[in-house]
């Protein structure tokens, strides 16, 4: 059923448009030695059920301007909610003025400053729109979830929601005109089971976000899983902590993608090899000479940055400092080969990198970010690897994560594992972690899942930068199995 | 335009739309900030914001519909927006069942406090900054300007909140990861002031010059600095505290609220709204209390209950969320110059990082130290060391492997800025910690 035409306040084109924008401020554009505007319309919806409840939706629409300026060896941007010619005219004179006034105190020079080439389109891909089915039919399939979570007397909350982000981008400059339109939808359900103390949640598909429409429920399964996040979340009350000691370790896509997110993606990015990350997330343990001849991990490790990838969350075709992107290997047969740096990144390191600048909304300045970051598949299937395992533990879906500032001493702890004992998958544990060493971790790569198994997870929110940002970044990868990992449980 | 007069200019007009069993609540957060990004003590990224974002819930009975979007301060252009968005609300109000834990505030209580305080020109603090620091490898990042924050609803409802203030948080490196972290925050810009942090991290920075050691997994004696006292709570803060985590049994401190562990006595924790730092009206109208005791002889005294949860549990408000943003840990009775003795052997912690729970049921957290740490001898500093990871209890850091609480606090404004410049901040002595499990 489609909604009627006024329920679109904040999915429809209303005005103002992008083009009376851009046209207002051409009219207003400086003369400087370079200029960029970047509108922003960002629309969000989500739709909650808890308890069998449903809670007051969410609609946030943010629209606004960001402007750059290069002038005279200094450089300075404005942002702006204020679309009006006045508010457009005073952000143009902000920026101006910072430009002015950083020129002999800039870190980066004239030469080094990033400029878009050719103009361009992008969409995401969508099947069934958000807006083909209505709220009511939303709240009822959530409804029908929460009564599936709500398994057991042991289930003391549970929940399940749906959320949309449609942004749209527009980049201009005096010669280049880039539109990006992007649809997100992430959705997730959790069950949370109590017996005294003791408390355990199952939760499912808020590591599932894609560029997809509602189509993306069905992908993932999404309604078949309620029964079994409820029915996990009781036998963890039930099940042993996890053992301790040096054991192999199998991590489920879910798990991998926080895996290469936090020990190949942040450690790549080139910002933070630059330094200019130090004070809020962090160095890297990677050096500038590493590329093209350090051992990041066994043979089997091959990792790409993918923003060509349909229907994976950071997906574009354009960073936002206009460049082009292209999928790359970053780690080819466990050889670094090149860093997540951005075009003025590049030039400032004089290192190739990839089209990952970006920004998460019109408030804040491009940085260089993940995208997609995808481990390629390899060709064991999870059966042959466990057959392999003599005493291991299999890990699924991230519930804690902590890596040190340069990205290396690390630890990490999931919603539940199985033990492996004798080439068979064994019963559950509960609080099952693992720590270990970004250097020498990837090197223990044992087996690497084939692309049957292969899944493509996303992540909504990665922090970074200062000012802060958070922004939507992809990992896809096959299950993995490492050999000699420390493992432990709780208390 | 004044961003006030603006506001209840706005919400008037939008009232004189409302229909006769209308109930419409609004909330205001805005900022003129400047940002300056600095790397090697030159500018990286330096530029100017200006966001105003409305937040409107619009009532009829128990149903309701809510949404947030940018004002442009342009009056025809706004007044066309939130109408319309009104009337999209209408819509989607009548899709949604009643709201059984709505709640709203129907007393107007009348607040105003506008902090008129004018800061230095950040063109200026940016030349005084990179002068200042001549010959450091300073990073970090400058956030200064006017924050804003209202309230105004349909019964005649009205709060006001503004200030203008900065918050200079950055790093000075010796080199690898081998750093001293500052910060400078405030109302009013002193060049003495920064002068003197300057001064205190080049001191600092010698005794980062020792070679550094490596330390073996083990427990230790430490001293946990203010800073690093703010990682460990800012982690607890997640679930610890709120009303609703604690009635799913979610709350990391569920040991605690049932009384099968207990912290020292000397632990008292609170959210203290007293200081005047953060607006005291909620996006609901309530007036929050001055304090609200969350720990109290070292046993569970309350919870932050925002106006759902209030609503579902049939208590009083006293927050407008269930995440602290004021926490104030009471100061002990070891003064400063006697901490390194009372430390003697051991670890003395400036800053933790990247904190996280190891098992949430045991409130087990754990984190990484960071920047300048020093291995202490015989109440001395001795060298710096290498990064080492954590992984303790909060019922042993705060619990049986206390030893004792600094006599003075520092007041510790937050530096994050996700999506727009926060308003939290803690109040928090150092801690001074038997035992304490460094495990890789």
């Amino acid at each position: 059923m489609i909604d009627k035409p006024r329920q679109y306040y904040f999915h429809s084109n209303s005005p103002p448009l992008f083009s009376d924008i851009v046209k207002t401020f051409r009219a207003l554009a400086p003369a400087v030695d370079f200029w960029s505007l970047r509108l922003v319309d960002q629309r969000l919806e989500r739709i909650t059920v808890r308890q069998d409840r449903t809670e007051p939706p969410a609609n946030r629409r943010t629209l606004g301007a960001h402007i750059t300026v290069f002038d005279g060896g200094g450089a300075g941007y404005a942002a702006t909610c204020d679309l009006s010619r006045s508010g457009l005219n005073t952000a143009v004179h902000q920026a101006i003025d910072w430009a002015c006034a950083t020129a002999d105190i800039h870190l980066i020079g004239r030469e080094e400053h990033a400029m878009p080439q050719r103009s361009g389109r992008y969409q995401s891909t969508i099947e069934q729109p958000w807006h083909s089915i209505s709220i009511q039919d939303k709240q009822s399939l959530l409804i029908r979830l929460n009564r599936r979570l709500k398994a057991h007397d042991a289930i003391v909350d549970w929940w399940a929601s749906l959320e949309y982000l449609n942004n749209g981008v527009m980049l201009v400059t005096p010669d280049v005109e880039i539109v990006q339109s992007v649809v997100h939808i992430t959705p997730s359900l959790a069950a949370v089971a109590n017996r005294e103390a003791e408390t355990q949640i199952r939760s499912y598909g808020s590591d599932n976000a894609a560029q997809a429409g509602l189509e993306q429920l069905s992908r993932i399964e999404f309604e078949e899983a309620a029964g079994r996040v409820a029915e996990e979340a009781v036998a963890l009350l039930h099940a042993p902590n996890c053992p301790s000691g040096m054991r192999d370790l199998l991590l489920m896509p879910g798990q991998m993608a926080l895996q290469i997110h936090e020990s190949i993606g942040h450690p790549l990015e080139l910002d933070r090899i630059l330094g200019d990350e130090r004070n809020y997330a962090g160095t890297s343990f990677v050096t500038p000479e590493m590329f093209g001849a350090y051992r990041y991990g066994s043979e089997l490790l091959n990792v790409t940055f993918d923003p060509t990838r349909p229907n994976q969350v950071g997906s574009y075709r354009y960073d936002d400092e206009g460049a082009a992107a292209s999928r790359q290997f970053l780690i080819k047969g466990g050889i670094l080969k090149r860093p997540l740096g951005g075009m003025t990144s590049q030039r400032r390191a004089g290192l190739e990198g990839v089209a990952n600048s970006r920004s998460c909304s019109w408030n804040r300045p491009a940085i260089d970010r993940m995208a997609n970051i995808n481990l390629e598949p390899g060709e064991t299937s999870p059966e042959e690897m466990i057959a392999s395992v003599e005493r291991g533990i299999l890990m699924e879906t991230n519930r804690s994560w902590s890596i040190d500032d340069s990205r290396n001493k690390f630890q990490f702890g999931c919603e539940i594992g199985w033990l492996i004992e004798q080439g068979e998958r064994k019963g559950i544990v509960k609080n099952p972690n693992y720590r270990g060493i970004s250097a020498t971790f990837w090197r223990n790569l044992k087996a690497v899942g084939d692309a049957s198994n292969c899944a493509v997870m996303g992540v909504p929110t990665c922090g970074k930068g200062e000012p802060n940002q958070a922004i939507a970044v992809g990992h896809a990868s096959p299950p993995c199995l490492f050999e000699v990992v420390d493992v432990f449980g709780g208390a | 335009m004044n961003t006030q007069y603006y506001f209840f200019l706005l919400v008037d007009g939008l009232n004189s739309h409302l229909r006769p069993n209308e109930v419409l609540l609004c909330s205001l957060t805005g900022e003129k900030s400047d940002f300056i990004r600095l790397n090697r003590n030159r500018v990286l990224q330096a530029g100017s914001v200006r966001q105003i974002e409305l937040s409107m819930d619009l009532i009829e009975g128990h149903r309701h519909a809510s949404a947030q979007c940018n004002l442009s301060m342009q009056e025809e252009r706004d007044i066309s927006q939130l109408l319309g968005l009104m009337d999209a609300l209408r819509h989607q109000r009548q899709a949604l069942a009643d709201d059984p834990f709505l709640y709203y505030n129907t007393t107007p209580v009348h607040s105003e406090q506008i902090d008129d305080n004018r800061l230095l020109s950040s063109h200026e603090v940016v030349r005084e900054i990179t002068a200042a620091a001549e010959g450091l490898d300073l990073v970090g990042l400058y956030a200064g300007g006017r924050l804003y924050r209202g309230f105004a609803n349909s019964l005649g409802q009205r709060n006001w909140y503004s200030t203008a203030n900065f918050n200079f948080d950055w790093t000075c490196y010796h080199r690898a990861d081998k750093a001293v972290k500052s910060r400078y925050a405030g109302s009013e810009w002193s060049s003495d002031r920064l002068q003197q942090k300057l001064e205190h991290v080049r001191t600092e920075l010698r005794s980062l010059q020792r070679p550094a050691l490596t330390l073996k997994p083990g427990r230790y004696r430490v001293y946990l600095a203010p800073d690093a006292v703010s990682e460990i709570l800012s982690t607890v803060a997640w679930g610890g505290f709120g009303l609703k985590s604690h009635r799913t049994r979610q709350t990391p401190l569920i040991k605690l609220a049932q009384g099968t562990r207990s912290l020292d006595p000397r632990i008292r924790l609170a959210e203290n709204c007293a200081a005047g730092i953060a607006p005291r009206f909620t996006d609901r109208g309530f007036i929050t209390p001055e304090e609200v005791v969350l720990i109290d002889g070292g046993r569970h005294a309350g919870y932050l209950v925002d106006s759902r949860s209030a609503k579902e549990y049939r208590t009083p408000v006293n927050a407008g969320s269930e995440y602290p943003r004021s926490l104030d840990l009471a100061a002990g009775k070891i003064e400063p110059d006697d901490l390194l003795t009372a430390l003697d052997t051991g670890i003395y912690i400036n800053n933790l990082w990247y904190s996280n729970f190891s098992d949430r049921n045991d409130c087990r957290i754990t984190g990484m130290t960071r920047y300048a740490c020093f291995w202490v001898e015989n109440g001395r500093i001795k060298a710096p060391i290498e990064v080492m990871r954590f992984d303790e209890s909060l019922y042993h850091m705060l619990g049986e492997h206390l030893i004792g609480i600094i006599s003075e606090r520092e007041l510790i404004l937050d530096s994050d800025t996700y999506e727009r410049r926060s308003i939290g901040h803690m109040h928090l002595p150092g801690l001074l910690i038997d035992r304490f499990s460094l495990t890789l």
